[in-house]
């Protein structure tokens, strides 16, 4: 591993903030929390433990695809309405007696199929991906309605129903399987963004295209790749949306991709690209999870939650601008 | 040269820490009115921080400044601005979209209660480019549509109407033509003649030598060296500088010169080159002169894949192989160091190993993962063997000092193990320390049997190392020669379309 071998303090400092920064956040926002005593007994349980995970975790993982894409230099606004529309081909698959595998596989090749799209036409048209991906979110969101007549899908009872269900909605364990899934994605795309060459070139375009096509890396095809591989994320997200609704919604997950943008900020990325972690996205989406179960608790009412994620947005980018301000 | 009159600007003593970094040690210098005094020194040696100390960036921990005889602490630029320091940075900083009467007068409009007064802001621009005897400039053409050397005389004109008393121009020339370097020496003539001061930093001595009164020489952060430029010889100064001698930075050293490796025929892309036709033989450095805007760069772009070729062969190992993307050309074995350090050659927030090793992960990668300590050690190999002063190779190259940061683009060839090097402009704006390094680096690689072609605009380098030198004019090769039937004057005038002397046929000779 890299062993850094001067070890002057302001280095180590800086290292240390890099790699930690979100989790102080974290930690400092459940800490805000257990300063109160009616809160504390209810919000250190496993029972809300599990509450935040679950809730968290559609967020979640459609941060590990928009990780990719953000880092890359990109941005993706049609996440919400991919999720959306996933929900709906998941719901419309299990109503045509489809077996519960071949849903999944094609829900989240559904997903995939939008991002190869909006992938492509950002490559082969070098469009700017905002442009693009805004009018994606339109598109799907249109195609979710369209594909589910404007109402909700409610299939039978079936499998996929349960990815999202607490069996015990007082104890940590068992956790949903939706939890599991996602906990081992993100390891997997760690490792994917630290180590694989893929990775090394997801952020070699972001950090410089210019220099990603003079060291002969295909800037196309790897952008393709990259807003296929989010799609397929969001195409999961979908499904869980599904799951926790155990129905297809063509409405539901509006502003999701500011959600998922905003844990991807929080988590130290820059959208102008070249610089992220999945860790640290996985941490961002926490943090709004627990702020928004921990502000619900507290009986805030929304907006209060809203004002509190805002602030807290431009926070983490504040410091992190602050952060490097004092590198250069 | 006013030798007895007042200093207009005195430096004494002037030093600052920056952390464990002792980047000024104890700087001393004065200028005086209607001087040009050139600050002299290699990359790292303190000259950007002492002219940040000097336009308000940093304070000084100890020493004084003085402007007209009284202390002078700027606290911010600002300040030193509106005491009379103008500073002209290597990069322009213009607004592109603006017109030169807007960019000229811009952040100073005359006018009231933010309505600006369109004829006086004319007038007192017009009266800038007057000083300048650049008045015949199209004043509401938008300064892109300008070249680099009319956009340096938009912005000293901006400097100009200021009033101020000293201009500091760091590395005015590195991106000008021959030819506008000239224009811009009688530019910054009569400012001096005007009464104005000028501190000029470059790192090309003999630029400095022929404009400069007085000159101070910088080494690791302390003024080594100040005199009268007229009684000093260059070799004086690099002797100062570099603190050892350093007779001979350019390397003649025997290699051998073999088969065609690649060779362009009538070469045309989009708009530039035209035609270019060019035979690269193994072991050979083959030097590209020219004109900025000549097409030079646009010539390696194209054969490197980057740009397409529109008409005309590229064959490499005597095989026709004329349309090709650049990982196709990496493969062919080729590498382009981009003229583009910091926009293009370079990932500046990635780390060295990455940049280092990005062309080819594949010397280490398993089933399509890297593992990180191997590539680290890959890294260090080339870090050591470049001698690029560094911390670590997980160490941000944004740190880096230009002349490293040229060192690492440079060993990421070295490690795609290239046998064809298209080097655009490898030693701009980098120290003369690293540039002989580069020097020494290319005459190895031709011993080596690789091919090199090299495009510069500094001649001495061209004729210090090249086999053979063709002179690009109007997107064309108009003559190729040896080097040693060159002269630099011979070189300037095909470069600016001037028939030569003797004008020899457009044929190798052997080496």
């Amino acid at each position: 591993m890299a062993s850094a071998k001067d070890s002057s303090v302001q280095f180590n400092w800086k290292q240390f903030l890099n790699a930690f920064g979100p989790l102080f956040g974290l930690m400092l926002v459940i800490a805000l929390f257990s300063l109160s005593p009616e809160l504390r007994p209810v919000f250190f349980t496993g029972g809300n433990a599990k509450l935040i995970l679950t809730q968290t975790v559609i967020v979640a993982t459609g941060a590990l695809g928009m990780t990719l894409i953000i880092v890359s230099g990109g941005i993706d606004l049609s996440a919400g309405s991919v999720v959306a529309l996933s929900s709906v081909v998941a719901g419309n698959l299990l109503i045509q007696d489809f077996h519960p595998a071949t849903a999944i596989l094609l829900t989240i090749l559904a997903g995939g199929c939008i991002g190869a799209i909006n992938g492509s036409i950002i490559a082969g048209f070098r469009m700017v991906p905002f442009i693009v991906t805004l009018g994606m979110m339109g598109i799907a969101r249109g195609a979710a309605k369209w594909m589910a007549n404007n109402q909700t899908v409610n299939p039978e009872e079936n499998p996929l129903n349960r990815i999202m269900e607490p069996v015990n909605p007082l104890a940590l364990w068992p956790l949903p399987l939706g939890v599991w899934i996602t906990m081992i994605l993100a390891l997997l795309m760690i490792v994917v963004m630290k180590y694989s060459v893929f990775g090394r070139y997801v952020f070699a375009i972001g950090s410089n295209e210019d220099t990603a096509r003079l060291c002969g890396i295909r800037v196309r095809f790897n952008k393709i790749m990259i807003y296929t591989l989010a799609g397929f994320f969001f195409g999961l997200a979908g499904l869980m949306q599904y799951s926790r609704l155990t129905q297809g919604d063509p409405t539901v997950a509006i502003g999701l991709e500011l959600e998922i943008i905003a844990a991807v900020v929080i988590g130290g990325a820059s959208l102008s690209g070249g610089s992220g972690s999945i860790s640290g996205t996985i941490l961002g989406a926490l943090i709004m999870g627990v702020l928004k179960s921990g502000s619900s608790q507290m009986n805030w009412p929304t907006y209060m939650q809203e004002i509190i994620i805002g602030i807290v947005i431009i926070l983490a980018v504040g410091l992190d601008k602050w952060r490097h301000g004092r590198q250069t | 040269m006013t030798r007895a009159a007042p200093k207009r600007l005195e430096m004494i003593g002037v030093q600052k820490r920056f952390g464990a970094t002792h980047a000024l040690r104890g700087v001393s210098f004065e200028v005086g009115p209607s001087e040009i005094h050139t600050l002299i020194g290699e990359n790292g040696a303190g000259k950007s921080t002492l002219m940040k100390v000097l336009s308000g960036v940093h304070a000084p921990d100890e020493g004084r400044i003085l402007l007209d005889g009284k202390a002078f602490k700027p606290s911010n630029p600002h300040h030193a601005r509106l005491a009379g320091i103008a500073m002209i940075y290597q990069e322009l900083n213009l607004a592109p979209d603006l017109s030169i009467v807007e960019n000229i007068t811009l952040g100073d409009e005359p006018g009231r209660w933010g309505w600006r007064d369109t004829k006086k802001q004319r007038s007192s621009a017009l009266e800038a480019l007057e000083k300048l005897d650049h008045a015949s400039l199209p004043l509401d053409k938008p300064v892109r549509q300008l070249s680099i050397a009319e956009q340096q005389i938009v912005e000293i004109a901006r400097a100009l109407i200021r009033q101020p008393k000293v201009l500091i121009m760091d590395e005015p020339t590195s991106s000008l033509t021959q030819v506008d370097v000239q224009n811009l020496f009688r530019v910054i003539g009569l400012l001096r003649d005007s009464g104005v001061s000028v501190v000029y930093i470059s790192h090309f001595l003999e630029e400095c030598q022929q404009i400069s009164d007085r000159f101070t020489v910088l080494r690791d952060g302390a003024s080594v060296g100040t005199g009268d430029m007229k009684q000093v010889e260059l070799q004086d100064i690099i002797r100062m500088m570099v603190g050892r001698e350093m007779r001979d930075i350019y390397p003649r050293r025997q290699h051998t010169i073999g088969d065609p490796l690649l060779e362009l025929d009538k070469l045309a892309g989009k708009r530039k080159p035209r035609s270019v036709t060019i035979q690269l033989r193994k072991g050979e450095i083959y030097g590209i002169a020219g004109l900025v805007g000549a097409g030079r760069t646009e010539t390696l772009r194209a054969c490197f894949g980057l740009d397409r070729v529109a008409s005309g062969r590229i064959a490499i190992h005597g095989k026709e192989n004329t349309h090709a993307i650049p990982r196709q050309r990496l493969d062919q074995g080729i590498g382009l160091l981009s003229e583009n350090r910091k926009e293009e050659g370079l990932l500046l927030n990635r780390d060295l190993a990455d940049n280092l090793t990005l062309t080819r992960f594949s010397a280490f990668a398993r089933m399509g993962f890297i593992p990180r300590s191997i590539q680290l050690k890959t890294a260090q190999k080339w870090i050591d063997k470049l001698k690029v002063k560094t911390r670590s190779p997980s160490q941000s190259i944004s740190e880096l000092s230009g002349g490293n940061q040229q060192k690492i683009a440079i060993g990421r060839l070295l490690h795609h193990d290239a046998e064809i090097f298209l080097l655009d402009e490898p030693t701009r704006g980098i120290d003369i320390g690293s540039k002989a390094q580069i020097y020494s680096l290319i005459s190895e690689l031709a011993i080596q049997g690789k091919a090199i072609l090299f495009v510069s605009s500094y001649l001495p380098e061209l004729l210090g190392i090249c086999d053979t030198i063709g002179v690009m004019y109007r997107g064309e090769i108009k003559a190729s020669r040896p080097a040693s039937e060159w002269t630099e004057h011979n070189l300037i005038s095909v470069a600016v379309g001037q028939s030569e002397d003797q004008t020899a046929p457009a044929t190798h000779g052997q080496c």
